[in-house]
């Protein structure tokens, strides 16, 4: 029998449906993914954050305990206590971020525009300060902000702390203990959070952008003004959320490098919770903090334009 | 706004460029007439992307100067030129729409009724519909035609276009083409352009400069470099040429006979490069279109006087229009030859000895002393 008497071929069997099971396995993935990071939060974020709201609203003492009472009325009571405080974090964040901006910009400029082989070495240079602690690097100022030292005696001889101290930045012949020495603490530490936003922005800008803008007739400070910071609008908006935001709750700074005078509500909080072990005052003033950066931040954006860029 | 005065021509005099001990291009002497469409032609690092950054003033020369009609401008910066440029990756300006992409130069030069201007430009390059979205949303030629129009609505007395269709596929490229040398007539601006692609730079230009190793190779109308090449480079980098090495026979008189591997060729002593002398050696070339093949039994056929060379055909392909033979001959062993189709010889298959034979005018004669294959690589990079 040759091949081509075969009876015809069956039909091919019908592929049966596949089976549903393994698709929804795939759709499931990505929330196995996520699970690790959903179940930090929760357990470092979420809990945290209603066990601190809870505490915030309750009345009591150490010695009989402390219990829910819904009393509003001390987020009102730490508000006019401690407004002062409040202002002055913002002032002093607000500041140390503007002067970060201010310092920052230009170096992460020549870092991603002109630095090129030493780019990473300036990288290093940049971050290296974390290699050290946070409260020995604020503890140098303390150092370099001495009284009589040699900063505070090029400042006195050049005259400077005669206008800081008229501005009421400083007092007398002193930097140490006053709000610039806190001013100054905080950009410091605060610096490198400014420059890799920013650097990471910048980086990111194709360079013919800036030869087409030339071409275009705009002088090199246009091109700036035109090309080069609005693209790196990005990069500022997060690299003054990153500095604004931790400045404005810090206390190391203030607690070292300030007196009395120039406590931030950072301060006030740490107090509140480890020496007075007020703890629903120290909890409502830090959702006070929050509330007030969050309602900033959200103008701040909105006004940047950048909702879609960060 | 535009200079129509005969002085408005780009010259550059014995300009160059060098990197370190890297010369990207050698000083060079090139005069660009006004309102022509110049196309600066090479492989890439030839020199012509850097020779078109140097008139727009992006690129320092290091010996040399750039005259805009009389007037030097060599240490002019980019923004003080009247010359503008359309990038190869175009770099639109990502945070601004079409229409502010447009108006960039205009409002930079402090031109305050720039609005109608640019709804102008929008219409010429058939983008009016767009004027309000941003760069990425818009497809490659789009982009492509608002980085010409941003360029354009600045009038400048040059425009430079580095690789401006490198980008695109295929099609949109040759639709662009002919939309580019559109707009060039319309507005009668010197145009320089920049390309790898022998195809455009023939199809859109009045003017060649082919380009290699930093220096200008051969410059000419299209028509003039194709017939007529002077180096092997250009005759393998324009087209496809066969160059055959071949012995000078005589070289008195109006032709010059030279024989290779047994043929004998005649050569116009007017399109051999330099005076051939009896004994030595020459490349003869012929473009393979010009070449008709015969099947060797019907050699009798042939007319008197024309060059002809036997072989074997050893590959052909059929394309449409066309069938391009490669036949192994004693002279040369990968001979080209293209033959219409309008009547098909079935016996010319692989394996067949046929009978090439051409016009001896369509025959050129190069200097001996190159590279033969000069070209010939770069060229099947690029396709």
């Amino acid at each position: 029998m040759s091949v081509t008497d075969a009876p015809p071929l069956a039909p091919a069997p019908v592929e049966p449906p596949a089976p549903r099971k393994p698709a929804t396995r795939k759709r499931l993935v990505p929330y196995w993914l996520l699970l690790p990071g959903i179940l930090w939060l929760i357990v470092f974020f979420a809990l945290p954050m209603v066990y601190q709201a809870s505490t915030s609203v309750q009345t009591g003492s150490l010695e009989k305990g402390f219990e829910v009472t819904w009393h509003f009325q001390t987020y009102w009571d730490a508000l006019t206590d401690y407004y002062p405080q409040f202002i002055r974090s913002l002032l002093y964040a607000g500041t140390a971020t503007l002067l970060c901006l201010l310092l920052g910009y230009p170096l992460a400029y020549l870092i991603a525009f002109k630095a090129g082989r030493w780019r990473n070495l300036v990288l290093v240079l940049v971050i290296a300060p974390f290699f050290t602690s946070f409260l020995i690097r604020t503890l140098a100022w303390k150092t370099i902000l001495a009284d009589g030292g040699p900063v505070v005696d090029v400042l006195n001889t050049l005259h400077v702390l005669d206008v800081t101290s008229w501005l009421g930045w400083t007092e007398g012949s002193r930097v140490l203990a006053t709000p610039m020495a806190v001013v100054c603490g905080l950009t410091y530490n605060f610096l490198p959070f400014m420059i890799l936003p920013l650097y990471t922005s910048l980086e990111r800008i194709d360079g013919r952008l800036h030869e087409a803008a030339g071409d275009l007739y705009a002088t090199p400070a246009t091109t700036f003004r035109k090309v080069t910071f609005p693209l790196s609008m990005p990069g500022v908006v997060s690299g003054t959320l990153l500095t604004f935001i931790p400045a404005s709750g810090d206390y190391v700074n203030a607690e070292l490098l300030g007196s009395t005078d120039t406590k931030m509500v950072g301060s006030v909080i740490q107090s509140q919770f480890l020496r007075v072990l007020d703890y629903p005052t120290a909890a409502a003033l830090s959702f006070i903090l929050m509330a007030i950066v969050l309602a900033m931040v959200t103008v701040y954006i909105r006004k940047s334009g950048t909702e879609d860029l960060v | 706004m535009t200079q129509k005065t005969a002085g408005g021509d780009v010259r550059l005099s014995g300009i160059s460029k060098t990197y370190g001990s890297f010369t990207a291009v050698h000083p060079l002497d090139l005069t660009i007439p006004q309102g022509s469409f110049f196309a600066l032609l090479g492989a890439s690092g030839c020199g012509k992307t850097t020779t078109l950054r140097m008139i727009a003033g992006l690129e320092d020369p290091s010996t040399g100067t750039v005259f805009l009609g009389d007037k030097d401008v060599t240490d002019l910066q980019p923004y003080k030129r009247p010359v503008n440029t359309v990038f190869q990756s175009y770099a639109l300006f990502p945070h601004l729409d079409v229409a502010e992409n447009i108006a960039f130069g205009l409002r930079r030069r402090g031109i305050k009724s720039y609005k109608k201007q640019v709804d102008d430009m929008l219409d010429l390059v058939q983008l009016g519909a767009f004027a309000g979205r941003k760069p990425h949303q818009l497809s490659g030629g789009q982009q492509q035609r608002v980085a010409v129009a941003r360029a354009l609505i600045n009038h400048p007395q040059v425009l430079l276009l580095d690789e401006p269709l490198g980008a695109l596929d295929l099609k949109l490229r040759r639709q662009m083409q002919l939309e580019l040398k559109r707009i060039q007539t319309e507005v009668g601006i010197t145009f320089v352009h920049v390309t790898h692609d022998q195809e455009e730079a023939m199809t859109m230009a009045d003017q060649v400069a082919v380009m290699n190793g930093g220096r200008v190779e051969q410059l000419g109308a299209p028509a003039e470099l194709y017939e007529n090449p002077r180096t092997t480079f250009v005759a393998n980098f324009l087209g496809t040429s066969n160059l055959i090495e071949a012995e000078v026979v005589e070289a008195a008189g109006d032709d010059t006979v030279v024989t290779c591997g047994g043929a004998k060729l005649r050569v116009p002593g007017d399109r051999c490069v330099s005076r051939p002398r009896a004994g030595g050696k020459l490349l003869v070339g012929v473009r393979p279109e010009k070449v008709s093949v015969a099947h060797a039994d019907d050699a009798g056929a042939i007319a008197d006087g024309r060059n002809r060379i036997t072989g074997r055909i050893v590959a052909s392909s059929f394309i449409g229009v066309s069938t391009q033979y490669i036949v192994d001959s004693p002279a040369c062993s990968d001979f080209e030859v293209y033959v219409q189709n309008i009547e098909r010889d079935a016996r010319l298959t692989p394996g067949a000895e046929v009978v090439m034979h051409w016009n001896p005018d369509h025959t050129f004669g190069l200097d001996a002393d190159q590279d033969i294959d000069a070209g010939v690589e770069t060229v099947e990079e690029s396709a």
